[in-house]
């Protein structure tokens, strides 16, 4: 769409001033955003940025790399675990707890890597499906993890409370400008790592990886540094993510969270990381706030219920969201495949050839 | 438990994953789209029997000749109206579309039956047993497996081998534009094979659901499993599909036994192995990747 005439416009972070103007007013809302909004709405802004920062991560890898996973509940949980356990069992201070977990996520992300270097496709989804659910058991399995108890999180700190730093972060508030702070740093690191040698190395490998070794890139290292890269995001995300819940258990992250985080992705729109923030912020609104109240809509909740009454049973109301997901899923690659982004395209191309 | 009796009760549970993975692989077979949906296909049509014989209390052969026509009305429909439409889908298209088929028919029916656990049974009493040798016994229920997947196989071969339908299916299988021009309709093959496999989907199902508990989940787990045991017989092949069903039954059967903590890993410990050592599975012709 538009020409690029040296290298520098092509990596530099952000391309126009227009683009430059409407990110920094949307950072500005997003900081501000607490003053004018009901508390409730902190709880799902931040339940959206944690899933932000996982949907980015994932499309780094579905997306950019054209790998594809079905398991990324698996890093998820690893890193909801590793910083809980981190911090309550070895006492280590939030910020390196978290980035260890998301580590050893990575490190993970590695493992399901390797043999990904020899599959492709179906069979990739369903290995990295059964990584999840294996995960997922494992975890489950465990007496140290809590087992299928669950785990209750500590209070989390950012200071070193063995020091005398202590800063703590209890509220939903105070937890929102942390999540903030951590996914802008994801996003803009998202953002380069995708104009870089390596970004330009997962595109290669996309679109073909016979191509792309060909002209020099180490399919082994990259395709595996794509799915750590990938998990590390997902760790993160995690670690986070059992912040916000207080405690969770193993059957929280479980296939349907993966299919969801997926769903993220592709209905936000491949390869692209406005369209995965896109794509997690509705999915995160429908599931956990339109379809999960569908009751509460004027009109037509009144509608549902009847329906429910007449035909269905009224407590399986709330299964009314994984229906809709799932024919929001079919609807995106039937009419739009190129999901949220490809509509924000056309919308552009219209707007700027009018009255063309 | 002695070994003859993880034996046979691993045979038949075997033919269970082999009958369903055989589901699985019928459309992967004509259509190269790996369908995640079919465990949930499964289970709906399965409780659409629970629900003929618990509500309309019609007797059980009425009940599974309804259930078929609907699985296969349903296999039909879900063809017709999510996969058709897509106009050159990638492979993550088609994955998104099955999945996404798998979560409405899964939201369906918790919002229509609940999520709780319901009780479904076959007419066949599994506590009646046999011992034709001494130390392996053998329940009515395996009998019932063995038999049905057994026919059922049977039917497969002498339909893709001598009927001018499974001929056709082979070949929009090997090349679809090819198929075309022969005059072969191809998107008629396609709902046969949706219809025929969600129809032994259906089968497979009621099997699982008489054995464990029936909920809106319970064909996840061997879904997996089924998916392993074709992977183990290559994707393509039924004759590979049942021998893989058969060592996936053993397998974990074994497996359980000497670490029960583990059994649920299994599936998923052999599709890595079986895909990193040979990706087209143990009797599948060697797998040829088109550039």
């Amino acid at each position: 769409m538009d020409m690029k005439r040296e290298y520098y416009e092509d990596v530099q972070l952000f391309k126009s001033g227009v683009v430059l103007f409407w990110s920094a007013a949307l950072l500005l809302g997003l900081f501000t955003f607490p003053l004018y909004a009901p508390n409730y709405y902190i709880y799902l802004l931040n339940v959206i940025m944690v899933h932000v920062i996982l949907a980015v991560g994932l499309n780094i890898l579905v997306g950019s790399t054209g790998q594809i996973s079905l398991g990324h509940a698996g890093f998820f949980a690893i890193g909801a675990y590793g910083t809980a356990m981190l911090m309550s069992t070895f006492h280590i201070p939030f910020v390196a707890a978290i980035i260890i977990a998301a580590f050893v996520a990575a490190f993970f992300g590695f493992i399901l890597g390797l043999p990904a270097l020899r599959l492709e496709g179906p069979y990739l989804a369903i290995a990295s499906l059964g990584f999840g659910l294996t995960i997922m058991h494992i975890i489950g399995a465990m007496k140290i993890f809590g087992g299928r108890m669950g785990l209750k999180t500590p209070v989390l700190d950012l200071g070193i409370p063995q020091l005398g730093l202590s800063l703590p972060v209890t509220n939903d508030l105070q937890k929102y400008y942390l999540i903030l702070i951590i996914a802008v740093i994801m996003v803009v690191g998202a953002v380069n790592i995708l104009k870089t040698r390596v970004g330009r190395s997962f595109v290669a490998i996309r679109d073909s990886d016979i191509a792309a070794e060909v002209i020099g890139v180490n399919l082994t290292i990259y395709k595996t540094l794509a799915f750590a890269v990938s998990a590390f995001y997902a760790g993160i995300a995690g670690g986070l993510f059992g912040f916000i819940l207080g405690f969770f258990d193993p059957f929280t992250f479980n296939m349907i969270l993966s299919i969801m985080f997926l769903v993220m992705v592709v209905v936000g729109g491949l390869g692209t990381v406005s369209g995965s923030i896109m794509g997690a912020t509705l999915i995160t609104y429908l599931q956990y706030d339109l379809f999960k109240n569908i009751a509460e809509v004027p009109y037509f909740g009144k509608f549902m219920l009847y329906i429910s009454d007449k035909w269905f049973t009224t407590v399986g109301l709330e299964n009314f969201s994984s229906m809709a997901i799932g024919l929001i899923m079919i609807g995106i690659i039937i009419f739009e495949p190129l999901g949220m982004f490809g509509i924000w395209i056309r919308f552009k191309k219209y707007w700027m050839t009018w009255p063309f | 438990m002695p070994f003859g009796q993880l034996f046979v009760e691993g045979l038949a549970i075997g033919a269970c994953y082999g009958l369903f993975a055989t589901a699985v692989v019928i459309i992967y077979k004509t259509s190269e789209v790996v369908n995640f949906a079919q465990g949930e296909m499964a289970m709906f049509s399965t409780f659409v029997a629970f629900h003929i014989l618990n509500f309309y209390g019609y007797p059980f052969w009425m009940a599974f000749l309804i259930t078929m026509l609907f699985s296969i009305a349903m296999g039909v429909l879900i063809e017709f109206l999510f996969l058709r439409p897509a106009k050159h889908p990638t492979i993550l298209g088609m994955i998104v579309i099955t999945l996404g088929a798998e979560m409405f028919l899964m939201g369906l029916a918790s919002w229509k039956w609940g999520a709780e656990q319901q009780f479904f049974a076959l007419p066949i009493n599994p506590s009646v047993t046999y011992e034709p040798i001494k130390g392996m016994i053998i329940n009515n229920w395996s009998i019932a497996v063995l038999s049905v997947s057994s026919l059922i196989m049977l039917i497969l071969f002498v339909f893709f081998k001598y009927t001018r339908l499974g001929t056709a299916m082979r070949a929009t299988q090997q090349n679809k534009n090819a198929a075309k021009i022969m005059g072969i309709r191809t998107e008629r093959v396609f709902s046969f094979a949706w219809g025929f496999s969600s129809l032994i989907g259906a089968i497979a199902g009621m099997f699982f659901a008489s054995r464990a508990t029936l909920d809106p989940a319970f064909m996840m787990e061997p879904f997996l499993r089924a998916f392993a045991a074709a992977v183990l017989g290559g994707l393509m092949s039924i004759p590979g599909v049942i021998i893989g069903g058969g060592l996936m039954g053993l397998i974990e059967n074994y497996f359980g036994y000497i670490w029960p903590e583990w059994k649920p890993i299994v599936a998923f410990i052999v599709i890595v192995l079986v895909l990193c050592i040979k990706p087209s599975g143990l009797f599948a012709k060697h797998y040829v990747k088109k550039v």
